[in-house]
C-alpha cells in the first residue's frame, strides 16, 4: 500500500531530524547516575499464642522483623530481631514492638487477654445415694402375726425394686419389725420372717441377694410406744436402711 | 394334804456383839420368807406366839406351842450371835406334839466373816434342810438362783438373782440387746441369744470363769437356746436354712440337726429335762403361735393348744406338766391379756394361774416342780414375779428398770 509506506517513511525522517536538532544544538553532559534505590523498610510482626489465659498462665510471645537494626518491644526491652518468649502477666497487656531500620521504623502489636480465675461456682446442693435413697424408698407393712406381703404393699415392694434396679450401686439392710404384743422370742421370729418375704420379693424380682441384708429386731426397737392399733400398724413393718 | 403347821419364832441373839442386831434381822427376815413362799408349811402367825420364846433346846416350853392359838405341830427355833469376829447360828426343828422324842433336826452354821449375805446363806440352809424334812423329801430351792433380762444398765443384759429377789446383779456386758438366758444344769454355763453385727448368734457364759466363752457363729437368726436334762444338748431355734426352725446342737454348738420344716416360725424349744427324749415348742404354721410337742428327733410333733395365742413353754421337773403363756380368747373386741397357765401334758387339761388381766409371760420352772417364776406387767412396769404352781402367793422380785424372761436354775 503506497499511502502507508508512504506514512512510515515521512515518522522515521522526523525523528532523525528530531534527533540532529537535539544534537545539533550544545554538547549535552553525560546523565546524572541513578539515585541508588531507597533503604527497604523494616518489617515487622508479632503475635501470641495462645491469646487468651487466666491469671497465672503463661503464653509464647513470638515477634519476626526484617531490615531493622533496632528492635524493642514495650515492656521487655530491646530483642533479638526474631525470636519468642514467654510471657505470663497479671493482667491484660499489649506487646508494642517497635522495629527500626535504615527504612524507616514499622510497628506491630499483639494482645494478650489476661482472665482472672472464674470463682469456685457455689456448694451445689448435690443429692447423695442416700438422699435418693431415703426420698424413694418405702417401708413395707403387715398385718398382725403376718409375714406375708399384703396386697397394698405390693405396689411399695416394686418401687423399691425398681430403685435398687436403677441404682445398682445401692445396698440395703431390711430390719423386720413387729408391734408390742406377743412374746419376745416369738416375735424376732417372726420380724425374721417379715424382713425375709420381703428380700426374696426383691431378689424375684432381679436384685442379687448380696445387696440385701436381713435383721429382725422383733418388739425390741419400735417406731413409737403408743398401745392402740394406729402406732401398733406403724411397728408391724419391714424398715429400709440404706448400708453405708 | 393340809400343810404341816410350822412356828418360827424370831432367833435370838447368842452373845452381845453389836453386829447381832442387823444380822439377826436379816436371819429372821430370810427365814420366815423362805418358809412361807416354799409351799410345804403353813406359818403360824407370831401374833399367836407366847411371849417367851426359846433360843435352846431347855427353854422349849412345849405346851405353850402344842395347844391354841399357836396350835403348832412344828416349831422352829435356835439362836445367832459374833463373837471374837466369828458368827455362829445354831438351828432346830422340833416336833413340839413329841415331847418324848422331839429333835427333827439341829444344825450349826459359822462364818469367820459375818455379814449379811453369810447369813442370808444361813438362813436359807436352814430353810432348805426343814423343807426337806417337811415337804416328802424333795429339795428345796431357798438357795437357786434366777437368771433374767433387764435394761437398767441402759442395755438389755443377762442378769442374776437369788430365788428370793435378794442380790441382783449384772452378769454379762455385752452393750447390745442380749436375752433368753438359760442357765445349765450344773449351774456352770449360761446360753443366751445377743444381737450382733451379722444379726442374733447364741452365746455362752461361764459362770465359773465369769467370761462369754467362744461359740459357733450359726448365721441367720438363732434365739431362745435349751438345755438337755443332762447338758450335753442344746435345742434353739435358727433361720439359718431360710426359715426359723427348731434345731438341736452339741452344747458346743456343733453338730446340728434341724427338727422341724414348717412354714410358720418355729421357736422357743424346752426339753422334757425328766426323759430327755422330748421338747416342747412354739409353732405358727396353723397361724397364730401354739404349743407344740415332739420327740427329740424331730418325729411325732404333736399340738397341745387348741386357740388364741400361746407361747414361751417351760417343762415341770417332774416331765408332767407344761406351763406357758395363753391370750385363750383372740381376736378384736377380746380382753387380749395373756396369763399364766398349767397343762398336764398327757391329758391336756390346762388350768389358768394369773388372772390379772395384764401380761404375763415367760413362766419358769424351779426345780422343786413347786413354784414358777414369770415375767408381769401388772403393776404398770415389768417385772419378775413368783408364786407357787396354783397361782397363790403371788411376789414381785424385781423393783427397778425393765425385767424379763426369767429362767430358774435347775438346783
Amino acid at each position: 500500500m503506497k499511502q502507508k509506506s508512504t506514512k512510515w517513511l515521512f515518522l522515521i525522517l522526523a525523528l532523525g531530524a528530531l534527533l540532529a536538532l537535539g544534537a545539533c544544538k550544545k554538547k549535552a553532559a553525560p546523565p546524572p547516575p541513578p539515585p541508588p534505590p531507597p533503604p527497604a523498610a523494616p518489617t515487622a510482626s508479632i503475635s501470641v499464642s495462645p491469646n487468651s489465659v487466666q491469671a497465672g498462665q503463661s503464653a509464647s510471645l513470638t515477634w519476626q522483623t526484617s531490615n531493622a537494626t533496632d528492635v524493642s518491644i514495650d515492656g521487655i526491652g530491646a530483642v533479638q530481631a526474631n525470636g519468642s518468649q514467654t510471657v505470663s502477666p497479671s493482667d491484660s497487656t499489649t506487646y508494642h514492638l517497635v522495629a527500626k531500620g535504615a527504612g524507616g521504623t514499622q510497628e506491630a502489636t499483639a494482645r494478650l487477654t489476661v482472665t482472672q480465675a472464674p470463682p469456685p461456682p457455689p456448694p451445689q446442693p448435690t443429692v447423695t445415694d442416700e438422699d435418693l435413697f431415703n426420698q424413694s424408698i418405702k417401708d413395707v407393712y403387715f398385718d398382725y402375726d403376718k409375714a406375708d406381703i399384703r396386697g397394698d404393699q405390693q405396689s411399695s415392694v416394686q418401687a423399691d425394686g425398681q430403685f435398687l434396679n436403677q441404682h445398682s450401686n445401692i445396698n440395703v439392710t431390711v430390719e423386720g419389725h413387729c408391734d408390742e404384743r406377743g412374746s419376745t422370742e416369738y416375735n424376732i421370729a417372726l420380724g425374721d420372717k417379715r424382713a425375709s418375704a420381703v428380700k426374696n420379693a426383691l431378689t424375684a424380682s432381679g436384685i442379687s441377694a448380696s445387696r440385701i441384708k436381713t435383721i429382725s429386731y422383733g418388739k425390741e426397737k419400735p417406731f413409737c410406744n403408743e398401745s392402740n392399733e394406729a402406732c401398733w400398724q406403724q411397728n408391724r413393718r419391714d424398715h429400709f436402711v440404706y448400708q453405708k | 394334804m393340809d400343810k404341816v403347821r410350822l412356828a418360827v419364832p424370831d432367833f435370838k441373839p447368842s452373845s452381845t456383839d453389836g453386829q447381832n442386831a442387823a444380822l439377826l434381822k436379816t436371819f429372821n427376815d430370810t427365814l420366815w420368807n423362805d418358809l412361807d413362799v416354799s409351799g410345804v408349811v403353813e406359818l403360824v402367825s407370831k401374833s399367836f406366839y407366847p411371849l417367851q420364846v426359846p433360843g435352846q433346846p431347855p427353854e422349849v416350853n412345849f405346851l405353850a406351842w402344842n395347844v391354841p392359838p399357836p396350835n403348832a405341830a412344828m416349831l422352829a427355833f435356835g439362836n445367832l450371835g459374833v463373837s471374837s469376829g466369828r458368827l455362829t447360828v445354831q438351828g432346830w426343828l422340833y416336833d413340839v406334839k413329841n415331847t418324848q422324842s422331839p429333835q427333827v433336826l439341829g444344825k450349826q452354821y459359822a462364818d469367820d466373816a459375818p455379814s449379811d449375805a453369810a447369813v442370808r446363806v444361813m438362813a436359807h440352809k436352814f430353810a432348805d434342810e426343814i423343807i426337806f424334812r417337811l415337804g416328802g423329801g424333795i429339795q428345796g430351792i431357798a438357795e437357786s438362783q434366777i437368771y433374767f433380762v433387764s435394761d437398767r444398765s441402759g442395755h438389755k443384759e443377762i442378769w442374776a438373782m437369788d430365788y428370793d429377789g435378794s442380790n441382783q446383779h449384772q452378769i454379762t456386758h455385752v452393750g447390745s440387746i442380749s436375752l433368753s438366758p438359760r442357765i445349765s444344769p450344773d449351774g456352770s454355763r449360761l446360753a443366751f441369744s445377743s444381737l450382733t453385727k451379722t444379726g442374733w448368734e447364741l452365746m455362752m457364759y461361764s459362770i465359773d470363769l465369769n467370761r462369754l466363752l467362744s461359740f459357733p457363729r450359726l448365721g441367720g437368726t438363732n434365739l431362745s437356746p435349751a438345755w438337755s436334762g443332762d447338758g450335753t444338748k442344746l435345742a434353739f431355734s435358727s433361720s439359718r436354712g431360710g426359715e426359723p426352725e427348731i434345731y438341736v446342737a452339741d452344747a458346743s454348738g456343733g453338730n446340728l440337726h434341724r427338727l422341724t420344716d414348717s412354714k410358720g416360725p418355729d421357736v422357743s424349744p424346752v426339753w422334757n429335762r425328766k426323759t430327755n427324749a422330748q421338747i416342747a415348742f412354739v409353732s405358727g404354721r396353723t397361724g397364730l403361735p401354739q404349743i407344740y410337742t415332739m420327740e427329740s428327733d424331730g418325729t411325732n410333733q404333736q399340738r397341745m393348744t387348741d386357740q388364741g395365742y400361746a407361747v414361751s413353754p417351760n417343762w415341770s421337773p417332774n416331765g408332767q406338766f407344761l406351763t406357758f403363756s395363753w391370750v385363750r380368747k383372740y381376736g378384736p373386741g377380746e380382753p387380749g391379756a395373756s396369763d399364766i397357765y398349767l397343762m398336764d401334758v398327757a391329758s391336756k387339761q390346762w388350768v389358768q394361774l394369773t388372772h390379772d388381766g395384764g401380761r404375763n409371760d415367760f413362766p419358769s420352772w424351779s426345780p422343786d416342780g413347786r413354784h414358777i417364776v414369770f415375767q408381769s406387767n401388772r403393776t404398770g412396769n415389768l417385772e419378775i414375779w413368783m408364786m407357787l404352781a396354783d397361782g397363790s402367793k403371788a411376789q414381785q422380785l424385781t423393783f427397778s428398770g425393765r425385767n424379763s424372761q426369767p429362767n430358774w436354775s435347775w438346783k
